[in-house]
């Protein structure tokens, strides 16, 4: 398996499974105007993935199309961080999730446009304009509810005192990096971490939130070892394809 | 306004660069950066606009219907304004 | 204003009516007009936001990666419906959070085929074509309603609603001409959809109270049986050219009229799914509560933070 398939299928995999959670929050949303605004984000997320994976299935070249991998892998072969992967539970952790995930994105996405990789860095390019947005909107969100009642203030630092152990995965690196790092088709993660700590120290600071101070942290997804939620998820994710299997819908 | 609810905004989208902003209905929103955000969202969700104004519902001042008599037909009368009132002789174009 | 008598000002408003002037929100209007309208119009809104549900359900199953960026989208433009709907009831008057308190308590109605539930894919393509279809019918009307907000917003809902029919009829003939379990689960979606589908226009002319009234103000442009015969007549030829059968054993095409003529439909089930008796009633309601009472502090929280900032701003 190419180094390059493998880094895909990560870009891919994180934005089919946070894609996905978003989507369950299609008719929950806490207004009208925020659930247009949650599945637009949705929406965004699911065509990254459909991109993503199809390019993966081109670079494997074993006849997979982004379909196919996206429905049709066992749960050892999703590479999502384990962040994307927790439930929604209320808005705020919704938000804390997306705030964390896309302070990542959007650095990871901007290096990405100068990617030797002419595919990929249009991907990028194109990803880089919807993830802005979306940084802009959790952000704003954590400090509304950070800064907001005493009631949301409480539930987003609860919030984050829950996902805090899992944003540390969003900057793991292993040799499929260490390949493409040599090949110049990405570059070293440590500049989107720190980008990624300016951000998060900011608004986090806006919103008056505490960083936890426990430093535990939870890993496994990049290398398929996902929590007990993965399995629901692709119980419903992969439902009609593999109670119909071969079929076309 | 009730705690349980937000405000009422105002929604004008200019859907090409050249044409004024045009009225395209309201939303509800915290503040004027969410009425931005969620008009964006919701009114522009097929590419209809390059340009969003959201203006609080209660800072319309509107003309009243009952007076529209004395607002609006006294123009009627003044036909003098319009180009088509006057005559020019045949031959003569660009005017 | 004062001078004038109440039957003049309803003569003047019928005159304009008759003329096609459009009503706009300030202009004076009869009391029973502006009930008449928050009624329908709100009631037009809950269809859409409860109308919402039953797909969400099947958005985390979609078979494929394009079917479900087509039904997250479908489902998110019912949420916007819903929004512009909620914008022209405003205009009258009505508040929209306290519309929407009458639909989580049983006050208000919406649209009962959406207490029917969806039970598989094929429910996906049904609701589609024929749910958005009929509604479609209902609604290309309304766009020359005499209420200028609801028309306006209509014709903003008509177009964006343009493909929603296009995309069910697309899932049940990919269904049709697939293997035969698909053929199957697409019949059986017609089946249950069918009859719940020509019940959406409502009961028949001669038993609807509000009728004859909405046509003189030109709220309704056509009765209920016209727009069922006129789905009717659109949607039979479709369903044979894609080899599924309507399950109305009574359906005959009548060759002097040129219109297709239907079985008796049940209303006695029309009635009682109306009155809440419906297999989903129950739990879309809770379920549109839920989602409000959850959010409930957000929303307060946005409140509090935008009153902060302003005293911040100020100061």
């Amino acid at each position: 398996m190419s180094a390059l398939f493998e880094y895909i299928i990560r870009l891919g995999d994180d934005s089919l499974i946070l894609g996905h959670r978003m989507s369950e929050w299609c008719g929950h949303g806490p207004i009208l105007e925020e659930d247009i605004a949650m599945t637009n984000i949705a929406l965004d997320l699911v065509g990254q993935a459909t991109s993503l994976l199809n390019y993966a299935g081109q670079v494997e070249g074993n006849g997979r199309d982004g379909d196919k991998l996206a429905f049709l892998r066992y749960d050892r072969e999703y590479k999502n961080t384990l962040l994307v992967e927790q439930p929604n539970g209320d808005f705020g952790t919704t938000i804390m999730r997306q705030f964390l995930f896309d302070a990542y994105r959007k650095p990871l996405f901007e290096k990405l446009q100068n990617s030797s990789d002419k595919q990929l860095s249009a991907i990028a390019e194109k990803s880089l304009k919807e993830t802005k947005y979306h940084l802009k909107h959790s952000s704003e969100w954590v400090i509304r509810l950070g800064d907001g009642t005493e009631e949301s203030h409480q539930r987003i630092q609860e919030a984050l005192n829950t996902l805090w152990r899992y944003s540390s995965e969003l900057f793991y690196t292993d040799e499929v990096d260490a390949t493409l790092l040599s090949q110049g088709i990405i570059t070293d993660i440590a500049e989107i971490r720190a980008e990624w700590e300016v951000t998060v120290k900011n608004v986090f600071e806006e919103a008056t939130l505490q960083i936890p101070s426990n430093n535990w942290k939870q890993e496994g997804g990049r290398k398929g070892m996902h929590s007990e939620n993965m399995g629901y998820i692709l119980a419903e994710l992969q439902y009609m394809q593999r109670a119909y299997p071969n079929m076309e819908w | 306004m009730s705690k349980k609810e937000w405000p009422l905004w105002e929604i004008f989208i200019r859907s090409k660069a050249g044409l004024s902003h045009k009225h395209v209905g309201s939303l509800r929103a915290a503040d004027a950066e969410m009425a931005v955000e969620n008009a964006r969202d919701v009114y522009t969700r097929r590419s209809e606009g390059i340009s969003i104004w959201a203006v609080e519902s209660k800072d319309v001042y509107a003309s009243d219907p009952t007076e529209a008599d004395s607002l609006f037909e006294p123009s009627d009368s003044k036909v003098y304004r319009h180009p088509t009132f006057y005559d020019v002789p045949d031959g003569i174009s660009h005017m | 204003m004062k001078d004038i008598n109440i039957s003049e000002l309803e003569r003047k408003f019928q005159e304009k009516i008759d003329k096609d002037i459009k009503i706009e929100p300030k202009d004076w209007m009869p009391d029973d007009y502006r009930q008449t309208l928050i009624r329908q119009i709100s009631q037009h809104a809950h269809s859409e936001i409860v109308g919402m549900l039953p797909e969400g359900n099947w958005i985390t199953r979609a078979p494929n990666l394009r079917r479900k960026a087509v039904l997250l989208a479908k489902v998110q433009d019912e949420a916007g419906h819903g929004l512009y709907l909620y914008s022209s009831v405003e205009t009258l008057g009505a508040n929209r959070e306290e519309t929407i308190d009458d639909l989580h308590s049983g006050k208000a109605k919406y649209s009962s085929i959406f207490n029917y539930p969806t039970v598989s894919w094929a429910d996906m393509g049904a609701i589609g074509w024929l749910v958005d279809g009929a509604a479609i019918m209902n609604q290309v009307p309304l766009c020359r309603c005499s209420y200028g907000p609801y028309a306006r917003a209509m014709v903003r809902v008509c177009k964006e609603e343009s493909f929603h029919q296009r995309q069910g009829f697309e899932i049940m003939v990919q269904l049709a001409k697939g293997t035969p379990v698909q053929k199957e689960m697409a019949q059986d979606a017609l089946n249950r959809f069918w009859w719940p589908s020509l019940m959406m226009f409502g009961p028949n002319d001669a038993e609807s109270k509000h009728t004859a009234q909405s046509v003189k103000w030109k709220i309704k442009r056509h009765t209920n049986d016209e727009l069922r015969q006129m789905f009717v007549d659109a949607t039979v030829p479709q369903a044979e050219l894609i080899g599924l059968t309507i399950p109305d054993k009574d359906l005959k095409f009548n060759e002097e009229t040129g219109h297709y003529e239907s079985g008796a439909i049940n209303w006695d089930e029309f009635w009682e799914v109306v009155k809440g008796n419906g297999p989903c009633n129950k739990d879309r309601v809770d379920t549109r509560r839920k989602a409000k009472e959850d959010g409930m502090w957000v929303v307060e929280a946005a409140n509090a933070y935008a009153a902060k900032r302003a005293i911040r701003k100020s100061a």
